[in-house]
């Protein structure tokens, strides 16, 4: 049994680590200090895992519109997202 | 006079509803050779020749045999894993227990499409390819969710005090589950098994895909059937009806649990 | 609805989780895995970043198949949710004749797909099919494998024969869940049939109608065996959707780059339609109760 089939390498390993550590660090953080929901400036009432979720999600459509829109370097849509995530995190 | 209307109405959507099955089911008292010369619209020398041949030629009876195989494991996969998950997303409220609900509802919504190279792949690796335990266990992916979501709903309409005066009573956990809670909801259980067995013997796309020739299912035979020229019409046709029979047989049981069992339990 | 708090609950969870995260996420990782790859065989493949990516969101015929996509599930909402309405209303609400109803709506959906599709071959081919040689009796030219139109028509007519058994099985619960005293005021009142149905029974009927338009939408979106088996996306591409497109990527043509690619942007929106639905699912959850 091997995971060659599985065509690793290591950006999407980063990748997925990335988000492992996330989901782990999330976890630990509402399991210590649990957080209600609040409502910011979003319309509905969410959870920090919640807002993770939504920031993870749009941040990937950032990515991909501006992969398809334009022929600029990603990491500028890259750092548009970071700076989402955290205003999303903190006020959303 | 109105009560008239609505049901005229209802029987002119019915004939519409029977009107493809019955021509199915006219196609497939007839032969080929007839259904290509005459055009009628009842087989005026109907024959049972496209049932025999599939009840006696091995090929095609045993994609039958495949469909009800994987099927069943898919459904005894699938409540074994659900019913507790379900009593915990009923009773408990947990860390991330929205999410996790959340996550399996996506599930449930996924394109098959988008697994099925990932799936040929892993299952190749652990040498279950062409096996009932390979279709059975890719169905688990939508089919787990749906279990948990309409077992869910019943176990919502049990009241939590009985669980309560179990407790008192000094049950244990697996002793009540199984001797109190389990009869309470037995309709529920029912009715997802019926749900799992549907969703999982309509599927075409990964069963045929992960089978090959000792585990594929009646569906795949029938489009093998299509794609060969010169097909026949009727063999087709009688092949159709009888993969409607199981379902036909036991929607009667399941009558007024349809919507719940199709709207994920929420209705 | 207080819950116990108890995080022991997930023990209780590991199995489900287990199975679907074996069937769910290993396989993801090995998509966005091939996603960045050029892979031309065993041992042998490339990194190419998001060159696949790049291709995908430019290509046309992508575009077409979500544009053809789009306009399929719109089609199929507009038709099957008032279609689906009107008969939940003409249904008997009680006795033998409304579980009589009740199993013959129910019938198409538990019929296989691929056999859904093979059922309404034999009913449209304009040589065998009732309703084909019916059309061409009446000298209007109808082929499903050569005209497009012809294509889109029977495609719509499957679906919505298809489905809305489901809309009239969530519409005919919602009715009946409507306490008959509403109707009685209403009579009392005078209301005309139409005041009754907007007032009081569209209003009531929110919640699973919701449920409705979401899942058929979804549903939808996700079609493969039936015009695979009816049209094989034909004629030309034009009834190729999203699903039947990938799968002639991935199966036919053995592309896994792109196919990896293209799958992971129709599971992102696949994703936030679901997202959507389960927001709306706890609106209306929480208004029905309050």
């Amino acid at each position: 049994m091997s995971f060659e089939w599985m065509a690793w390498t290591m950006p999407t390993a980063i990748f997925f680590i990335t988000i492992a550590c996330l989901l782990i660090g999330m976890t630990i953080w509402q399991a210590l200090a649990p957080s209600g929901e609040r409502e910011g400036f979003l319309p509905i009432i969410t959870t920090p895992g919640d807002r993770l979720f939504i920031g993870l999600l749009s941040s990937a459509y950032i990515n991909l519109a501006w992969l398809g829109l334009t022929s600029l370097s990603l990491w500028f849509a890259f750092v548009i997202a970071v700076i989402w995530m955290i205003v999303l995190m903190r006020w959303g | 006079m109105k009560i008239q209307k609505r049901t005229i109405g209802l029987i002119i959507y019915f004939i519409l509803l029977m009107l493809p099955i019955y021509w199915m089911l006219n196609m497939s008292l007839r032969t080929n050779a007839d259904i290509l010369s005459t055009f009628t619209f009842y087989p005026q020398n109907p024959t049972l020749a496209n049932y025999i041949k599939i009840f006696t030629d091995p090929s095609w009876y045993s994609g039958y045999l495949n469909s009800f195989y994987y099927v069943s494991m898919n459904v005894v996969i699938s409540l074994v894993t659900a019913l507790p998950a379900a009593y915990a997303f009923s009773r408990y409220s947990f860390l991330g227990d929205k999410h996790l609900f959340f996550w399996l509802l996506t599930n449930r919504m996924a394109p098959p499409a988008v697994f099925l190279l990932p799936f040929f792949q892993l299952y190749s690796t652990f040498g279950l390819i062409d096996t009932h335990f390979a279709v059975a266990l890719s169905h688990c992916l939508f089919n787990v969710p749906l279990a948990v979501w309409v077992l869910e709903g019943f176990m919502s309409g049990v009241p939590r005090e009985i669980d309560e005066m179990a407790y008192i009573d000094g049950y244990s956990f697996p002793r009540f589950f199984l001797t109190i809670f389990t009869p309470l909801i037995r309709t529920g259980i029912g009715v997802t098994a019926f749900f799992c067995f549907m969703f999982s013997w309509v599927e075409l796309l990964l069963a045929r895909t992960l089978t090959t020739t000792e585990a594929k299912p009646i569906a795949a035979i029938m489009t093998r059937t299509v794609s060969a020229s010169g097909l026949d019409w009727g063999l087709l046709a009688a092949a159709g009806i009888l993969t409607i029979v199981p379902g036909a047989l036991v929607i009667w049981f399941v009558r007024n649990h349809l919507a719940k069992g199709f709207a994920l339990g929420r209705v | 609805m207080n819950k116990w708090q108890d995080n022991k609950a997930w023990f209780l969870v590991i199995p489900v989780f287990l199975v679907v995260a074996a069937s769910a996420i290993i396989p993801l990782m090995t998509v966005v895995n091939y996603s960045l790859q050029d892979i031309f065989g065993p041992n042998q493949r490339v990194f190419v970043g998001l060159e696949w990516y790049k291709e995908a969101l430019t290509n046309p015929r992508l575009h077409a198949a979500l544009n053809r996509q789009l306009l399929f599930s719109s089609l199929v909402l507009l038709i099957e949710i008032p279609l689906g309405i009107l008969i939940a209303l003409m249904m008997p609400k009680k006795g033998w004749g409304a579980s009589l109803s009740l199993v013959l709506v129910a019938l198409p959906l538990l019929i296989p797909w691929n056999v859904i599709g093979t059922i309404w071959t034999i009913f449209m081919r304009p040589d065998i099919g009732l309703l084909g040689a019916a059309i061409n009796g009446m000298g209007l030219p109808f082929d499903h494998t050569s005209s497009s139109l012809a294509a889109w028509v029977t495609v719509m007519l499957m679906e919505v024969w298809h489905w809305t058994p489901l809309v009239v099985l969530l519409a005919y619960a919602g009715l009946q869940a409507i306490p008959e005293a509403y109707f009685q005021a209403a009579r009392i009142d005078g209301a005309s049939a139409w005041a009754t149905f907007r007032y009081i029974q569209l209003p009531k009927l929110r919640g699973v109608l919701t449920i409705a338009v979401l899942l058929r939408f979804m549903d939808s979106f996700l079609i493969y065996a039936e015009p695979f088996v009816l049209t094989g996306g034909g004629p030309g591409n034009s009834t190729t959707f999203l699903s039947i497109y990938l799968v002639k990527l991935a199966v036919g043509q053995f592309d896994l780059g792109p196919a990896a690619a293209f799958s992971i942007i129709y599971f992102l929106i696949v994703l936030l339609f679901c997202w959507l639905f389960y927001q709306a699912l706890l609106k209306v959850g929480t208004g029905d109760k309050s």
